[in-house]
């Protein structure tokens, strides 16, 4: 009945596989992985082939029925030779694997292959509870919750967070890399033909995380310059004040800005100053004693804390 | 409204406002009620008292643990469904975001550390001194110590949701989002206290398994004579020893992070949220094979026992975990290869993650050899080992493509994750620890359960659990990611996340006949069965079912792998002449485990709560009692010649006549 279940359910649910965002890479670092993946899922099918093969053999010749109820088993203990061809056709499937894991594994470390020679577009990405902000430091724009790119050319994210731990996720256009706040760190990422791709954190971090995506526009060079232009001349100057204002964990839509925040603070920056404030976060419970942030020198450390206790007992419930 | 006593605020002790948790509430309160009215209707405290609360019994102990385990099992899975059923359509509203992340950090921490854990530490306390003919295990009443320290934290951890608030960032419980930082309420201090008092009790459990094993093996057991279960909890024993001390450090840095200001994992003042990745996975991953490996043993007793062979490759079996342990503490960064710590780092746990294949595949094909040429008996118990080997071969292959750190940044956080270990821990615990309930239930209470009932268990449970967590894979492949409350309609998601839910229910009935099979069990299953109903091979089965409270009025002599099928087949060393029989000499009973347990529960409690002046005041309870086991001389007492003489005789008798289930 299960097998019947199996045998039944799985061809379906490959069919629907083929529309599935990993085997439909849209850029040069994903499609790596895609054949990567490929070449496990051949080597994984032979085992599952071999072993449910062997199973189902064993179990179906070997079971007790009525007519061999007198059988008494054989006292077997093993056999070496046996042992060694199971011990070592494993291995040179884990072999078979490295290989190409650790190749892969350094590519993905650089500008993908066949597009060294084209500058990288540089774009700072600052994941904050629950929005993306996008910085072009170049061009001078920051977007939030949408990334515009050009097609075919290679584009270095660099990663950090404002605050908790995201992971910057592109699944069309490759895999995902952790952001983190104080540390920076690097993906880069292709797109072959202008589109729109899903991208979202896929590292928890709280009540907004489910809506945490983002939207990458690929477009042809043209596209992509004409949308600088129209922002240069059309989109708002953000201050410092609004940006504090923006990191507060809300939910934004759209946003688009021709400056960035880079200019007063950048989160990857190991001394930045953290701008989230615990008091933000409070929600239902009982709640803890909230503790400065910052070390600072005794005297100011001390006066700190005890206005935070001052006014730690204003909230309560929701 | 602000109520402020003592510094306490009274008004948000209890979570209001949540109609489901008020159910909850209500369900309590009537629960305990009903357990306190009908212990006393019944007139039944003196006898919980003096049998079960006080008892230093590994069998009793163990049977304790097991129980606790199926309520958690049932709490846990409750979690479970209330998952599904929100994430069931796109955009449902069953649960709010908040509740639903209390919700998934509590199945995971309750299936993990107080469902798989106990429940296979329950069967290994009731199986392990009899299959290597103890009297009971080295440290009696520390094993007590250890369910009591178990319970009190699962206790702690259970009232969260309705007592101060649940904690609700994962059962990974990441910095920073799980520090002070970003989680101000107490919710996570549940997570850092509750599991502290319960990792205590289960690194105890781990001291005490290995001297048990290493030291109180019956005459000619050599090691490797033992039976594989043995080997396993004893290589458990070990990987619990070298790595429940890390948890216990991290713990206790998370405590200080968030109950004194500490910096270790904050993201201000120089801490290191990585590091508690770091330390979490070190003591993670190990884990995994904390409850993976009794529950191979388990499957190695059964598969032998119902094919009526010797297992297959015995000392292959061996080195098999033993390297499956050693591998498993170098490849806790398998976790987060998508950290950014470079290729190097990568290709280095990637290597080592893989190699665990090759062990574990070793140990698959010895199960089938052993079942080859053998006389398979499909009984229950042999069906959920069955079932173990096509289920836990996907959870295996999977787990080969995430163990690949270039493809896992495709995989990372999404539903084929969620899949691959559902697919892995499922076969390999919740399988096995059914597999050894309805194998080892006539040992514990001397009747079978219901082999027809534990049929519909067994292919409800099982198809179910296919049809839950096979559409996770391919959800996860098309960008479905864990833990998120919900999905759009846009996403395409609905089909797979509705059969999953499907899926779900299923299980649940599965479930819900394992439950009736144990009332009906309880109530009609014939008592008047044989000692050994399974024709078994380990010496557990060479004694009264249920088991004597000494276990052997006479320590059986081995004299080779699996002793008790010799000695039947030579008819040797299985009678018991009057001469031979001894005085017994038995640990007493001592109410203080359970007096530590209530201790730690309310110190717990309080530190929970931040009230540390209340704390440091009710610690003095736990000193008093350390102080007050220093100076207990109770060096137990001796069972009379007489009395088993009279037990001894009235199981012996019966043999002859009782109803024999397996030929």
């Amino acid at each position: 009945m299960l097998f019947l279940f199996l045998v039944a359910a799985v061809p379906l649910l490959f069919l629907s596989g083929c529309e599935m965002v990993v085997f439909q890479p849209q850029g040069p670092v994903a499609r790596s992985i895609m054949e990567l993946i490929n070449w496990s899922l051949m080597w994984m099918l032979l085992v599952v082939v071999v072993v449910f093969g062997l199973f189902g053999y064993i179990v179906w010749k070997y079971r007790e029925k009525p007519e061999n109820m007198g059988y008494e088993p054989p006292e077997e203990h093993g056999s070496t030779v046996l042992e060694i061809v199971w011990t070592a056709i494993p291995i040179l499937i884990v072999i078979a694997l490295t290989i190409p894991t650790v190749t892969t594994l350094y590519d993905l470390e650089n500008v993908p292959a066949g597009y060294e020679e084209k500058e990288p577009i540089v774009i700072h990405v600052t994941s904050a509870d629950w929005k993306w902000i996008f910085s072009y430091p170049e061009e001078g724009i920051e977007t939030i919750n949408y990334v515009n790119i050009p097609e075919d050319t290679p584009v270095l994210f660099k990663l950090t967070s404002a605050g908790t731990m995201q992971s910057f996720w592109v699944p069309a256009l490759g895999g995902q890399k952790y952001s983190m706040n104080k540390m920076e760190t690097e993906l880069y990422l292709v797109a072959d033909n202008p589109g729109s791709y899903m991208g979202r954190n896929t590292n928890f971090n709280g009540r907004g995380y489910a809506q945490m995506e983002f939207e990458v526009l690929a477009q042809t060079d043209q596209e992509y310059d004409a949308w600088v232009k129209e922002v240069k001349e059309t989109a708002p100057k953000l201050t410092e004040e609004k940006y504090m204002e923006l990191l507060k964990p809300t939910h934004l839509g759209r946003l688009t800005y021709n400056n960035t925040h880079l200019a007063w603070i950048n989160h990857a920056d190991p001394d930045a100053e953290l701008v989230t404030d615990p008091e933000d976060y409070r929600y239902h419970g009982y709640q803890g004693k909230i503790f400065d942030q910052e070390e600072q020198s005794s005297e100011e450390s001390n006066q700190v804390e005890n206005n935070e206790e001052d006014h730690g007992g204003d909230h309560s419930g929701h | 409204m602000e109520v402020t006593i003592v510094g306490i605020k009274w008004d948000e002790i209890l979570i209001t406002g949540d109609p489901i948790i008020l159910g909850s509430q209500i369900a309590i309160l009537l629960t305990s009620l009903g357990i306190i009215g009908g212990l006393t209707y019944l007139k039944k405290w003196k006898w919980l008292w003096r049998e079960w609360i006080t008892t230093v019994d590994h069998k009793r102990i163990g049977i304790m643990y097991i129980v606790a385990a199926v309520l958690m099992f049932f709490r846990g899975g409750m979690d479970g469904l209330m998952m599904k059923a929100q994430t069931s359509r796109p955009e449902m509203s069953l649960l709010d975001a908040q509740h639903y992340n209390e919700v998934f950090t509590a199945h995971g921490v309750i299936m993990i550390l107080f469902m798989a854990m106990p429940f296979l530490i329950g069967l290994m306390n009731v199986v392990i001194p009899l299959q290597i003919g103890a009297r009971d295990v080295a440290f009696p009443q520390l094993n007590a110590l250890s369910f009591w320290l178990f319970f009190s934290g699962a206790m702690l951890f259970n009232i969260a949701f309705v007592v101060g608030g649940a904690p609700d960032a994962g059962w990974t419980s990441y910095f920073p989002l799980a520090g002070k930082e970003y989680s101000p309420g107490i919710g996570n201090n549940y997570y850092a206290i509750s599991l502290q008092i319960a990792g205590l009790g289960t690194l105890m459990t781990g001291i005490n398994f290995i001297v048990t094993i290493l030291k109180m093996r019956t005459k000619g057991m050599t090691l490797m004579r033992m039976p594989m279960f043995t080997w396993t909890t004893l290589i458990m024993s070990v990987i619990i020893v070298a790595a429940f001390p890390i948890f216990t450090v991290a713990l206790a840095l998370m405590t200080f992070d968030r109950l004194y200001g500490t910096h270790f994992f904050t993201v201000a003042a120089g801490g290191s949220d990585m590091l508690w990745a770091n330390l979490f996975w070190l003591w993670g991953h190990p884990e995994v094979y904390i409850v993976v490996l009794p529950a191979f043993g388990m499957f190695s007793e059964i598969f032998s026992t119902f094919s009526r062979k010797q297992l297959y490759g015995y000392k292959s079996m061996v080195v098999s975990i033993v390297a499956i342990a050693v591998l498993s503490m170098v490849v806790w960064v398998h976790h987060f290869y998508t950290m950014g710590s470079g290729a190097l780092v990568n290709s280095f746990f990637s290597i080592t993650t893989m190699m665990i294949a090759v062990p574990t595949g070793v140990k698959m094909f010895n199960w089938l050899f052993t079942m080859r040429k053998g006389r398979i008996k499909m009984t229950t118990a042999m069906l959920w080992s069955l079932a173990f080997v096509p289920n836990f071969v996907i959870g295996g292959v999977t787990g080969v493509m995430l163990a690949m750190g270039a493809a896992d940044y495709q995989y990372h956080n999404t539903l084929f994750l969620v899949a691959h270990f559902h697919y892995v821990l499922i076969p390999g615990v919740v399988f096995a620890v059914f597999a050894g309930l309805y194998y080892w239930w006539p040992k514990m209470f001397g009747f079978m359960l219901n082999e027809k009932l534990g049929k519909w268990h067994f292919w409800l449970f099982v198809i179910g659990f296919n049809v839950t967590f096979m559409p996770m894979f391919f959800l996860g492949l098309n960008g479905a990611v864990r833990r998120a409350y919900t999905f759009s309609a846009e996403s395409g998601f609905a089909p797979l996340f509705l059969l999953s839910a499907i899926g779900s229910v299923i299980l649940a009935a599965g479930f819900a006949v394992f439950c009736y099979n144990i009332y009906w069990s309880i109530r009609y299953a014939d008592r008047n069965i044989s000692s050994d109903p399974w024709d078994a091979r380990t010496l557990e089965w060479a004694t009264a079912s249920p088991v004597q409270h000494y276990n052997f009025a006479k320590l059986p002599e081995v004299k080779s792998l699996d002793a008790f099928w010799y000695m039947k087949k030579n008819n040797e060393g299985l009678a018991l002449k009057d001469e031979e029989i001894e005085e017994i000499h038995m640990p007493s009973n001592s109410g203080l485990p359970f007096l530590m347990c209530v201790a730690f529960g309310i110190v717990g409690f309080f530190l929970i709560f931040e009230w540390h002046l209340l704390a440091a005041i009710s610690a003095v309870l736990i000193i008093a009692g350390l102080i007050y086991r220093s100076f207990d001389y109770n060096d137990g007492y001796h069972i009379h010649k007489d009395e088993i003489k009279k037990t001894e005789g009235a199981w012996r008798k019966m043999e002859g006549k009782v109803n024999n289930h397996v030929s």
